[in-house]
């Protein structure tokens, strides 16, 4: 084989891609595959524990389900500590080898792959759901309250739709940060991006070309889910025109409002 | 009516502490079918506080409050019917920010009444036509302003088709050219006959629309009667001093 000269840059960019194109390319399918599900999965359990770490208990509750209400924030606190407070590499690790050792299962290291981006991801996600609830003013809920609604109805069609696009921005974030930070899991024989780099830059002992690929290939990635994002949000937020709906049927009994014609631009 | 009139609502020994702090201290009224009462009083006299402990918004610290002669302030009892068939406004309006203002009065009726879309949205657009935005049951809360926020959270109350209405400084928080819009809205309510407990700082509404009128002063109704009465010739040099203010003004 013909290898390019030391000194030609593009010459062993384009053996590099030509080489290991496809296994750049699945390695980014595993990668986004992680990122996305993980970010899912943390976001159902961040939700779940968000919501479960606001639940407000009544003064004149019963001694039972003081100790309950207790126990539970007691552990959802701890599930938040531990794994906002560790690294996920070591996680990953504890893991995958302690699954093994203690528990004798054996998990693949993607599905020890997802469970640590996701469990991870929850821990983050709980604390900003936390506050996007927070955020929310209480006349929400109390404007819920005043027609009748549960506490759960309250928060399932008032609280958490506005939570949900208030914390939209730190959801991509997380997103973006997962993409990234999966390549940590080439520590337990992932075939992620990173590790198929690793691959390829050990082969040819040309670090440099190849880790720039992959530093394209990365960015690509989080660029187009950061676009993809602020596009989502834009949706959510709908239209900043309304058009008003005219019907004779309609007029107006307190004569109070001069008749639009047609849309009001705001 | 010809039977004999039972109140809708009652209050007995009222009383509600934050801390140590006392804000109403053994308040009694009640409420007949077709009343309007207004509450009135200094800010921190409690008026507001009266009205959130009435539908269990602030958990009284002791006392009744009977609903139909059944104590709601008891364990056991459905708060969220109860709440269902008394509606509030608020002085902040509260709309759903993340709903459209004929999704915010069909939301009750299809989620707490459990009754099916297309009754909602008639029952919706009725009361909307009612306070005057049928036009905009396209639009967010966000995009309107005060007074039509009010109007559409007064239409969203009366979706429900309340027994009652509760009305929490509703004007308080409208630029003076707002203010008339919400109040005809409400004296169009009186007229009809809906029962109302409204807290309020616009005197002249207070004297021409309510039947009873009660004056709160540190926690404690300092007076009460008929409009004409308490306004005209008020007995307790508090009154008198409150609403010299007014006239002042």
């Amino acid at each position: 084989m013909n290898l390019p000269s030391d000194n030609d840059f593009f010459g062993w960019v384009f053996l590099i891609l030509h080489k290991y194109g496809a296994i750049f390319l699945h390695g980014a399918g595993v990668t986004l595959q992680l990122a996305l599900v993980g970010t899912l999965i943390g976001c159902v359990i961040g939700l779940l524990v968000g919501v479960l770490r606001t639940l407000p208990i009544r003064k004149n509750a019963n001694l039972f389900a003081k100790i309950g209400h207790g126990l539970l924030q007691f552990i959802l606190a701890a599930y938040i500590e531990i794994f906002r407070g560790t690294p996920m590499i070591v996680q990953a690790m504890v893991v995958y080898f302690g699954s093994m050792q203690l528990f004798k299962m054996d998990m693949s290291p993607m599905f020890a792959g997802f469970f640590v981006v996701s469990i991870n991801t929850g821990a983050y996600m709980a604390e900003t759901v936390r506050g996007g609830i927070g955020s929310i003013d209480i006349g929400q809920t109390e404007g819920a309250k005043a027609i009748g609604m549960s506490h759960w109805q309250a928060m399932a069609y008032v609280v958490m739709p506005q939570t949900l696009r208030n914390i939209l921005p730190q959801i991509g974030n997380n997103l973006i940060i997962n993409i990234k930070d999966t390549s940590v899991l080439n520590v337990i024989q992932v075939t992620e991006l990173y590790f198929s780099g690793n691959s390829a830059a050990g082969a040819f002992m040309r670090y440099f070309e190849v880790f720039f690929i992959i530093c394209i290939i990365y960015f690509i990635m989080t660029f187009t889910c950061s676009r993809l994002l602020r596009w989502i949000e834009h949706k959510i937020d709908g239209s900043s025109y309304y058009s008003l709906v005219k019907s004779d049927m309609m007029a107006d009994p307190t004569g109070h409002n001069p008749v639009h014609l047609g849309g009001e631009k705001i | 009516m010809s039977e004999i009139k039972s109140p809708i609502l009652q209050v007995r020994h009222l009383s509600k502490s934050f801390g140590s702090h006392q804000v109403l201290k053994d308040i009694d009224f009640e409420t007949y079918h077709g009343n309007v009462i207004c509450i009135i009083g200094a800010s921190g006299s409690g008026k507001s506080t009266l009205l959130r402990c009435i539908n269990m918004l602030e958990t009284p610290t002791s006392g009744q409050i009977l609903f139909h002669g059944g104590d709601i302030t008891e364990k056991g009892t459905n708060i969220n019917t109860y709440r269902s068939k008394v509606g509030m406004v608020f002085q902040s309006f509260n709309l759903f920010n993340n709903m459209t203002v004929l999704e915010n009065c069909m939301a009750g009726v299809t989620k707490v009444l459990k009754k099916d879309r297309k009754t909602a949205e008639e029952t919706a657009l009725k009361y909307l036509s009612k306070v005057g935005m049928a036009e905009y049951i396209n639009a967010k809360p966000n995009q309107l302003s005060g007074g039509q926020k009010q109007r559409v959270a007064i239409a969203r109350a009366l979706a429900m088709e309340p027994e009652m209405l509760l009305f929490d400084e509703p004007t308080s928080a409208l630029d003076p050219q707002m203010v008339g819009e919400v109040l005809e809205v409400m004296r169009e309510l009186a007229e009809e006959g809906m029962t109302m407990v409204i807290v309020t700082h616009e005197m002249a509404f207070a004297r021409d629309v309510s039947s009873h009128v009660v004056f709160m002063k540190d926690g404690v109704v300092a007076e009460e009667g008929e409009p004409s009465a308490l306004f005209g010739n008020p007995k307790q040099e508090s009154t008198k001093e409150f609403l010299a203010r007014f006239r002042n003004q």
